[in-house]
């Protein structure tokens, strides 16, 4: 629930690059912070991200406690077919996320 | 001696500018952009939070696009409480806490309807002297009122910053300092912390009454939020 929003083009014209955003929303915890109790906030950071388009792998990236809380990723797809977007993640607690968009290429 | 006197009637009258200045205007391009964007603003993460919970808990009465132009109306007084929207909100879902996600998803949420209408708080002069009287109250270790930043310095730098007017058209509105949304009760708070006074509670009289005196002074400035502010 509102942890994810991808954004496509409405369609696309076949062979065109296709920008792709995705906004996950997640603390990016450093592993340095410290809550008002003094005690160490444990490190929780996203480091896995893929996306296939149409079950095959097209985009990956390696994420760590560098980037900031709610990341926002810009990449780019050659639109090929109709078909799905689908992205991945894992977290630092072995959370997994994932979200899909349809792609319209005409 | 006359340019003192004019200096002070400025400081003193707490509303001083020839108009009035959203917080974007003070920000840098890049949180300009990021704000512009539904696709990158981190805001609207609260926002579809908030729509989901809506047609979870409170469509069965109010459909989903109802809410434009509440916000714009908000915060109010009625049977001499103030009423922030949040309030108003609460009244509604007793349980939630200040600054839960859940709070603020459905502020968001609300107030995003009223986006780009002219704020228009239902409220007069005579409402807001309490408030008008804890901006100017100078407090904390610096001795500061909110006026000596705000109206006296506005546009002026403080560090790296751009010192802003403090209008608080775009609450809720998600701080990249915080990396999370927040209301506007949290921001009072934090620049009071930054001023080293005292930290009244969420939900106290006195940040209520500093909310809705900040309504009057913005009255007029288009409804941003989910702002990104820095």
């Amino acid at each position: 629930m509102g942890l994810v929003r991808i954004h496509l083009p409405e369609q696309a014209r076949r062979g065109a690059s296709v920008e792709a955003r995705v906004l996950i929303q997640h603390p990016m915890e450093t592993g340095f912070r410290r809550d008002a109790a003094g005690a160490r906030v444990p490190r929780n950071a996203i480091h896995s991200f893929l996306c296939r388009y149409n079950g095959v792998e097209v985009f990956r990236a390696t994420l760590s406690t560098g980037i900031a809380a709610n990341p926002l990723l810009r990449f780019y797809l050659r639109a090929a077919e109709s078909g799905k977007v689908e992205v991945w993640w894992l977290d630092d607690d072995d959370i997994e996320g994932s979200a899909s968009a349809h792609l319209v290429v005409v | 001696m006359k340019v003192v006197l004019l200096c002070l009637g400025i400081v003193l009258s707490g509303v001083s500018f020839a108009e009035s200045r959203s917080g974007l205007e003070f920000s840098t391009e890049e949180t300009r952009a990021l704000q512009a964007n539904d696709h990158e603003n981190p805001g609207m993460l609260w926002a579809d939070r908030g729509a989901a919970l809506w047609a979870e808990q409170c469509s069965s009465c109010h459909a989903a696009g109802s809410m434009r132009g509440v916000a714009a109306r908000y915060p109010t007084v009625a049977e001499g409480q103030i009423v922030t929207l949040e309030q108003r909100i609460l009244r509604k879902r007793p349980g939630l806490a200040y600054e839960s996600d859940d709070l603020l998803a459905l502020t968001a949420f609300v107030a995003r309807q009223s986006r780009g209408l002219p704020w228009q708080p239902r409220i007069d002069d005579r409402d807001v002297e309490r408030g008008r009287k804890a901006y100017l109250l100078r407090r904390g270790q610096m001795n500061l009122a909110c006026t000596h930043c705000h109206d006296s310095n506005a546009g002026k730098r403080l560090g790296s910053e751009t010192i802003s007017q403090g209008q608080a058209n775009g609450y809720p509105a998600y701080r990249l300092e915080w990396g999370r949304l927040g209301s506007l009760q949290r921001r009072l708070r934090a620049c009071l912390f930054g001023v080293r006074a005292e930290l009244p509670p969420f939900g106290s009289r006195e940040l209520l009454e500093l909310e809705l005196f900040l309504a009057q002074r913005g009255r007029g400035l288009a409804m941003e939020s989910p702002a990104v502010r820095r």
